[in-house]
């Protein structure tokens, strides 16, 4: 829900004043796809070195690159999800640069004619409010090889499994005002590709890296730039490269806007930098390599030809597209009645999403997301362990949510039995039978028991009419010698009904 | 638009060549000579004219995504001026 | 007894299948001529004998058995920038020595699975740079030719010169060859051969060596139209392996050589007149004009007002596409490595040390029009004024079927004497073949006459993309006209 009234801007003190940061990432989401964006090589990872490696990887003499299809695909498939223009038009350019892990020389990437055009995004933060992005553009690009230094004191070691993986380069506007947004922006994305199944979206594995652009500017200044779209409003940015966690990203913008105002209230000038972040010590620094400006001289790749996209394909794509997660939240609320809280939660990880659409398959949605989010949820985090980790499973779970809709036990006794599933797994219902732990529902044997109490203490049933408070003394005497097993509704409408009349 | 001999040094480290320190100003002469030949595009009215980027018209062809090749690192490696347990040796490269 | 030196192609293929003589025998011949040549004429960059020999060994097989196809036993020479599984690559480079691929191009695959033997690499311009094959790690090519009571050495013309050499000293059946602005058709008239590149496509480039990839042509030389329209029938192919390959079928084009002619339009384009042409050339292309009159055909005058800028476009366009292309020899995967201080130094050892002065300059010149600031000015004009050129021919073949002009501005020349000539001068060999590679185009080159000092002439013809076949027509029209039957002197061996 959106807090009109918060005030979010994120404000660094400084001796000049109050500052303000503005930020802009290019998110590199490695496509999920079984082979590379021009070869026919494997783009599983964790193969022996040069193993999933072609002729065309190697860039061998003569050898020329073939497009994947699928990677197409799942690059229109992410322009979809984030609301963007799809071009019937693209082409492929070579950006020329030297490196050991760049076999060709230069990287097959677009530039002057992405694939996807403008989009845009909506993003939550933890309180549950949301803001928007604008997002530039989303082009596909060949991943580069892997040097290893430490191998060798004195060589690096060049592994190309991952050369020519495709990757989806996804530019944002400068529209992030704050780490936390910057973060929050990145968990959207990386939720939206999951759901759409294009990318894994593992940072640990390196699925995702984002280069953070960040500069500084005085308070007034970034809504001048939004108006005129005129980025000499702004500060000079810097470009942080390669940032592999949404905890890095955050350190890394902490650390450089502070760099930046130290720099400027010195009455120093930011120079324009691509520098590196040391997650070891939460610093970024110049990269070393840039003692000459890069030139790329991007031109398109005369093996390739323009990449023109059919209606049809377009319109194929769209129709097989999941719901994305902004759509389930939607209907989390409109049609099971969910919270929207509830229903934010459940909905910003895919993984969770399936796991809670499998338990509410016939059953309570309400009841199951209240156990999903604070039972399930809790002792997941308590332990440490994802949802795909979880030892209790979706139809476990579901069974259980059954058994208290259908007062076969009570919440209570529901969550001794999640305790005895978590541990031992086994069938809800069979672990209700076995231990004995159905609700009493026959009111006769309540009534029995509820008269039995009366008669042995009449004083207290006396008390109930005047002070109806008392009447949990009875509950608790009810639910004590029936061992928990008592239908709570039922116990309280035969005590109101005996005591009270 | 003319060449200086230090714009021949830039191209030449872009170009990753070692500079051709005793050819430098032969070098500069040579590439002025040819740049001065080209000029003369600039008679040709190339107003609304689409940049041609290949004589080809049919559009990008498309493979299916399956694994096809890979699995021949002995083929990979075999002209390599150093490798060693799979790896391409290069000089040292730290960033 | 057979004198294998004046077969045709399709003449050996036909004897072997007639058993008139073995491939054995052809290839024992072949070999014992290139071994022969080699000293005198260097047009080789590796003679591989054995193989040539198991090759034939196994074509007899098939043969005796009924089984040869189309090229079974024809010894066929490849340039050295196409890839054959096992035999040093080097594209005439000192980077790529000792190079050894894994892979086989698609063309020479093709030809292989046509029943075609090999024996041999031939010599070429570095990386295909060149116009006289001069610049060879192997050094320069010679030419059998030579002029009339001088034995001075003469270029081949470039880059497929050393195919040029071999053919014309009567050593192989075939040789392929690659045309980026000329490199086929150019060393074919100055050699007295047939050389021709189809439309941009038809011959897939893949495991061929690149030098500008949006104008390499893939293609045949050989010594009779007959025997080119067989061999590009061969070498052609859709390739899956090629994005740029054209999907169609082949045509057969040997079924166009010696159709009828009578009713094409011929356009004779008025800017393929330049400053300073030999008389002579002058006189053989208004010679051609009649020729092709007498045949039937309509002679139609033509304009491509942008030829002129061809060249200049060309000249952007090629060393800014190779600046990229040769970015990959590098040192650190396969090729020569100087080591040096470090990986930058290392990097511009290896490429200085490794790549000649031609090369270098084209890498310099590209890398320099794609540079930031200088790329709308240059590269971006230059494709501009590409399309324009491409405009006129689409104009033209309106009008006209075909068009004629001569291949070359001159003559093949001494080696070194152009050592102290501008490079601009040395490029202007192509100005009249570079058009069809910018428009990606059929054109070939057919020997039409002598000079006065006895040099080959030749004469070249344009037509429609994918039109090969009415290039092969107008080609043989051209070549029975001419009756070209010199010989170059044997005096290399
Ligand atoms: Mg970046
Ligand atoms: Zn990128």
């Amino acid at each position: 829900m959106p807090l009109d009234t918060a005030d979010y801007t994120y404000r660094i003190p400084g001796q000049t004043g109050d500052w303000e940061i503005v930020v802009g990432l290019e998110v590199h989401a490695q496509v999920r796809s079984k082979s590379k964006l021009f070869s026919g090589a494997s783009t599983e990872f964790g193969a022996a070195p040069n193993s999933h490696v072609s002729l065309v990887d190697a860039a061998m003499p003569g050898m020329l690159p073939v497009i994947n299809e699928e990677c197409v695909a799942q690059a229109v498939r992410t322009g979809l999800g984030l609301n963007a223009k799809i071009n019937r038009f693209s082409r492929f350019d070579r950006k020329n640069y030297f490196y050991p892990d760049l076999p060709q020389g230069y990287q097959i990437s677009q530039f002057e004619f992405p694939i996807v055009g403008e989009g845009e995004i909506e993003c939550e933060r933890d309180d549950g409010s949301r803001f928007t992005v604008g997002i530039e553009r989303l082009h596909l690009e060949q991943d580069a090889g892997k040097s290893i230094h430490d191998l060798d004191p004195n060589a690096t070691y060049v592994d190309l499994n991952r050369s020519g993986v495709a990757l989806m380069e996804i530019v944002s506007r400068p529209h992030l005002r704050s780490p936390g947004d910057a973060a929050a922006y990145v968990r959207t994305l990386r939720t939206i590709v999951r759901y759409l199944d294009t990318c894994g979206g593992d940072m640990e594995k390196g699925q995702m890296r984002a280069d953070v652009n960040v500069s500084v500017c005085k308070p007034g200044a970034y809504e001048k730039f939004r108006e005129s779209g005129d980025f000499s409003h702004l500060g000079t940015r810097c470009e942080i490269k390669n940032v592999n966690s949404l905890r890095f990203i955050q350190q890394a913008i902490e650390y450089e806007a502070q760099r930046q105002i130290d720099l400027l209230e010195d009455g120093g000038k930011v120079i324009q930098q691509t520098r590196l972040f040391d997650a070891n010590t939460g610093v970024t620094r110049a990269m070393r390599s840039k003692e000459e400006a890069h030139d790329y001289r991007y031109f398109p790749d005369p093996d390739l030809l323009p990449l023109k996209l059919e209606e049809a394909f377009i319109e194929t794509l769209k129709a097989g597209l999941p719901e994305l997660p902004a759509e389930k939240r939607e209907r989390f609320v409109s049609r099971l009645g969910l919270s929207e809280y509830d229903a934010s939660v459940l909905a910003a990880d895919k993984d969770r999403a399936d796991y809670f659409e499998k338990v509410i398959e016939g059953r309570d949605a309400k009841l199951a997301a209240n156990w999903v989010n604070n039972e399930l949820f809790g002792r997941l985090n308590k332990e440490g362990l994802s949802i795909t980790e979880s030892p209790v499973g979706p139809q476990q779970l579901g069974k259980l949510v059954k058994l208290i809709e259908e007062d076969v036990i009570s919440g209570k006794i529901a969550k001794e039995v999640f305790e005895i599933l978590w541990d031992e797994g086994g069938d809800p219902e069979a672990i209700v039978e076995k231990k004995g732990l159905k609700q009493i529902t026959d009111t006769g044997a309540i009534e029995k028991v509820v008269d039995d109490l009366i008669a042995q203490n009449p004083e207290q049933a006396a008390q109930v009419r005047d002070k109806p408070k008392a009447m949990g003394w009875f509950v608790g005497q009810v639910m004590k010698a029936t061992g928990g097993k008592a239908n709570p509704q039922a116990v309280n409408e035969i005590l109101q009904k005996k005591l009270l009349g | 638009m003319s060449v200086t001999q230090d714009d021949v040094r830039r191209i030449a480290r872009l170009a990753r060549i070692a500079e051709p320190t005793d050819r430098i100003e032969q070098l500069t002469g040579e590439l002025n000579g040819i740049l001065d030949w080209v000029e003369q595009l600039g008679e040709v009215d190339v107003e609304g004219v689409e940049p041609m980027t290949t004589a080809v018209s049919t559009p990008l062809p498309l493979r299916p995504d399956a694994v096809t090749d890979g699995e021949i690192t002995q083929d990979i490696l075999k002209n390599a001026p150093r490798s060693e347990e799979g790896f391409f040796v290069v000089p040292k490269s730290v960033e | 007894m057979t004198d294998f030196s004046t077969l045709s192609l399709a003449d050996a293929a036909a004897g072997l299948k007639k058993k008139d003589f073995t491939a054995t025998e052809l290839a024992e011949f072949t070999v014992r001529e290139a071994e022969a040549a080699q000293g005198a004429l260097n047009c080789f960059t590796l003679i591989d004998g054995e193989r040539a020999m198991r090759m034939a060994r196994a074509s007899d097989e098939r043969l005796s058995s009924g089984n040869g196809r189309a090229l079974e036993g024809v010894p066929i020479a490849m340039k050295d920038l196409f890839a054959v599984e096992g035999v040093e690559m080097t594209a005439s480079s000192n980077i790529l020595k000792g190079f050894t691929p894994t892979y086989e191009s698609t063309v020479s695959q093709n030809l292989w699975d046509a029943g075609a033997v090999f024996f041999a690499k031939t010599s070429m311009d570095e990386f295909a740079m060149g116009s006289s094959n001069e610049t060879a790690a192997s050094g320069a090519v010679v030419n059998p030719w030579r002029a009339k009571g001088s034995d001075e050495r003469l270029v081949p013309g470039g880059s497929s010169g050393g195919s040029a050499s071999a053919l014309a000293a009567g050593i192989s059946y075939g040789a392929t060859g690659t045309d980026t602005g000329g490199s086929i058709r150019q060393p074919a008239a100055f050699t007295g051969l047939v050389g021709a590149k189809p439309t941009y496509g038809r011959c897939s480039r893949w495991g061929v060596v690149a030098f500008a990839s949006s104008l390499d042509h893939p293609g045949p030389l050989t010594r009779t139209v007959r025997d080119n329209a067989i061999l590009m029938q061969h070498m052609a192919s859709p390739d899956p392996k090629d994005s740029t390959s054209y999907t169609g079928e082949v045509p057969d084009f040997a079924a166009a050589v010696g159709k009828s002619v009578k009713g094409l339009k011929i356009g004779i384009p008025s800017e393929y007149r330049v400053e300073g042409m030999p008389g002579e050339i002058e006189t053989l292309w208004s010679q051609g004009r009649e020729w092709l009159e007498a045949a039937g055909c309509e002679i139609v005058d033509i304009s491509l007002p942008m030829t002129k800028y061809a060249l200049p476009a060309y000249y952007i366009i090629a060393p800014a596409e190779a600046s990229s292309n040769l970015a990959r020899y590098d040192g650190m995967r396969y090729g020569q490595r100087v080591e040096g201080e470090d990986l930058i130094d290392t990097y511009e050892k290896s490429r200085a040390a490794g790549f000649g002065k031609e090369v270098q300059r084209r890498i310099m010149i590209g890398t320099y029009v794609l540079s930031a600031g200088y790329y709308d000015a240059y590269y971006l004009k230059a494709l501009k004024v590409r399309r324009r050129i491409l405009e006129d021919f689409n104009a033209a073949f309106e009008k006209v079927d075909a068009i004629l002009t001569p291949t070359t501005p001159s003559a093949a020349f001494g080696i070194g004497s152009k050592a102290k000539a501008s490079p601009i001068e040395m490029y202007l060999n192509d100005i009249f073949t570079v058009t069809a590679n910018i428009a990606g185009i059929p054109a070939m080159s057919v020997p039409a006459g002598l000079d006065k000092s006895g040099l080959p002439l030749g004469l070249q013809v344009i037509t429609r993309a994918l039109d090969e076949e009415t290039m092969f027509s107008v080609g043989a029209a051209l070549e029975d006209s001419a009756g070209f039957s010199a010989r170059p002197e044997k005096w290399w061996a």
